[in-house]
């Protein structure tokens, strides 16, 4: 009911994404210049997308760089930083830097295929209840609610437990637990969005359901959706990490969760072993966070015009 | 009535509207919106639907197109003959077909009937490709002439702005930019200058009578405002709670009136009045609102706001033929206006 509450509160005309083969017919070279000159005015959102290049980079490239195992025992355990292995040892001799650079890619590719799951579901559901209203909002919002009861964590948990701990399962208890808050979201603006008069403009030229779902309203809804799909992305992280935390990780797998997981009995002897991963966490879901407000000032041609 | 019959009429006849009723469930009861409202539209022609919020007039444009939200509302009976084909016959596909193409329609509110993250050559574009096969630059190309047409300056720099970079004017001028894109035989006006200032006002009337002229298109005009009507109409259709009350030619209505809610309309209209005497009168009104349709008598919907009201009012009176499409729902519909107000 808040959330509803929240969202009504929200400015009366919105922009957004432009959305559509249309689109690219009249001058798109001009159009993506200006989209990009609007997101490189938030210095945040810069800032974001330099942080969150180098940690993809640093995914992908790091192993060359800086190779090994991240399972190995290297050297002896609990090793402090600032020696000849430059961020330490965890409770078993492994290296922790190591950890960081291998676990980026794993860690990532969940984030996403999570957040991708979850926008999908999210968006097909609250989008099909928020324009065909009725019967078919109320059976699906009472699904919805039926997986907003169920404590995520807990269920996420439940579907890891039942189907063995693997990246595939890690994705779909995550996705399967976290659509509700995108629907709910996707809902409210269709709703608020079906009533308009280009709607109604939009059939008294024939267009059809899905054309007005996806290619009418749909754009007109992103702003709000693209913030709250790219803060998901972060949420699917640390989610990710909860799990693994808990020993319910993909265990051949290492993510910045696992080693946080496995080292937290250790926090006080040995600080460096859950920090560098805390904070590689922080940092990413932090750039995540400043690309999601670049990406609304972009997308919103109201600010365009200025 | 009689296009039916004679197939010579269908050619000039573009849309015949036959005993039309709309009805909305509200409440669990089956409420009457529109009942039994018939006009006709002829080639190139203008038809004004006149009255008060809350008629019918803007419910009778959204049947035409079929547009009614359903549920809870649904046509009950009646016929949309377009070109001979029954409108409310047709399947889903079909009149999508229709809509844009041989019929379409602007709306009121020019402001929010603009969808604000297309750029305006997008959305003119979208409907051309919707209903005919085009290359990029073709369809480009035919955006810029239909800008030109509705006489918008700069087209090529216009093409890709976004509506809030237009004034209400402009936004107005790029709907019915939209409307005339497939270059339908019918074109719904629903109030098309009420949210627009006096001088737009004219110039987009200007710009609907030359459209008219080069194309042939037929208007239905959807106004509460005799001034637009005597502007634009060659007939009009005064509706009433939901009813057809009076018909005519622009000449014959405005200065004969037959119907006292159609005398009550016209002495609404505000006129200069530059001696201080005459201007200190206040503008006439019409006592009392639209009924309400959840609670509607037998009898004539207008009775209890009329000054000419008698005891036979309490039936509904007969569409009475006065001539050759002219009629008017009233009991005393034969007797000219100066009688007529005697009975007071």
């Amino acid at each position: 009911m808040s959330e509803q509450q929240t969202m009504n509160e929200q400015p009366a005309i919105r922009a957004g994404l432009p959305w559509g083969a249309a689109d690219d017919e009249i001058q798109p070279e001009i159009r993506w210049r200006v989209t990009w000159q609007m997101f490189c005015a938030n210095k945040g959102a810069v800032v974001g997308l330099v942080l969150l290049s180098l940690i993809i980079l640093m995914g992908l490239i790091g192993p060359m760089v800086y190779s090994g195992d991240p399972f190995a025992i290297v050297a002896q355990p609990f090793l402090e930083p600032g020696g000849e292995i430059p961020l330490g040892t965890d409770y078993i001799g492994r290296d922790i830097l190591i950890g960081i650079v291998y676990g980026a890619k794993p860690t990532l590719a969940i984030a996403l295929s999570a957040t991708f799951v979850t926008a999908m579901v999210g968006l097909t559901v609250g989008a099909l209840a928020g324009f065909f209203g009725g019967k078919v909002d109320g059976f699906l919002m009472g699904v919805t609610e039926f997986f907003q009861v169920l404590p995520s964590l807990i269920f996420a948990m439940v579907v890891v437990a039942v189907f063995t701990p693997s990246l595939l399962t890690v994705v779909v208890a995550i996705g399967v637990t976290s659509w509700t808050s995108i629907a709910r979201l996707t809902r409210a603006e269709f709703l608020k969005l079906r009533e308009r008069e280009f709607v109604m403009g939009a059939r008294a030229v024939g267009a059809r359901d899905r054309t007005i779902i996806v290619k009418v309203i749909l754009p007109n809804a992103l702003p709000p959706l693209i913030i709250a799909i790219t803060l998901q992305i972060g949420l699917c992280i640390l989610f990710e990490a909860a799990l693994s935390f808990l020993g319910l990780g993909d265990p051949d797998v290492l993510t910045w969760g696992m080693m946080i997981g496995q080292s937290r009995d250790f926090f006080f002897q040995a600080w460096w072993t859950v920090s560098f991963p805390g904070l590689v966490i922080l940092l990413t879901v932090l750039s995540i966070a400043l690309i999601g407000d670049g990406l609304n000032d972009a997308y919103n041609p109201k600010l365009r015009g200025r | 009535m009689t296009a039916d019959n004679t197939p010579a009429s269908n050619e000039t006849t573009v849309l015949e509207v036959d005993g039309l009723c709309v009805e909305f469930s509200m409440r669990g009861k089956q409420v009457p919106v529109l009942s039994d409202v018939s006009f006709n539209i002829d080639h190139g022609r203008t038809v004004a639907i006149v009255g008060e919020s809350g008629c019918g007039k803007s419910m009778t444009a959204l049947a035409i197109m079929r547009l009614i939200p359903s549920p809870p509302g649904r046509i009950s009976s009646g016929k949309i003959l377009f070109k001979g084909e029954n409108l409310i016959e047709v399947s889903e596909r079909r009149i999508r077909e229709v809509r844009g193409r041989d019929i379409s329609m602007i709306f009121q509110e020019p402001m929010t009937s603009l969808n604000p993250v297309y750029t305006i050559g997008d959305q003119i574009a979208e409907t051309i490709k919707r209903h005919q096969a085009g290359s990029a630059a073709s369809v480009r190309q035919q955006v810029l002439d239909l800008l030109r047409l509705v006489q918008i300056p700069a087209p090529e720099r216009r093409i890709s702005e976004y509506p809030h970079q237009l004034s209400g004017g402009m936004r107005q001028r790029v709907m019915i930019a939209i409307a005339l894109a497939c270059e339908p035989a019918l074109l719904i006006a629903d109030e098309p200058t009420t949210a627009l200032d006096v001088t737009v006002q004219a110039q987009i009337f200007d710009l609907l009578k030359d459209i008219q002229a080069k194309r042939g298109t037929s208007f239905i005009l959807i106004t509460h405002d005799f001034g637009v009507v005597a502007e634009l109409a060659d007939r009009v259709v005064v509706m009433y709670a939901g009813r057809k009350i009076e018909e005519g030619s622009v000449e014959q209505v405005i200065n004969d009136p037959r119907h006292p809610y159609t005398r009550g309309l016209l002495r609404c209209m505000p006129q200069i009045k530059l001696d201080p005497v005459l201007a200190a009168e206040p503008l006439a009104e019409i006592p009392g609102t639209v009924p309400d349709l959840l609670r509607q008598s037998k009898g004539c919907s207008f009775a209890p706001r009329c000054p000419s009201v008698t005891a036979k009012c309490i039936e509904m009176p007969p569409m009475v033929q006065l001539g050759e499409q002219r009629s008017a729902r009233c009991w005393l519909a034969h007797e000219p206006a100066a009688t007529a107000e005697q009975y007071v």
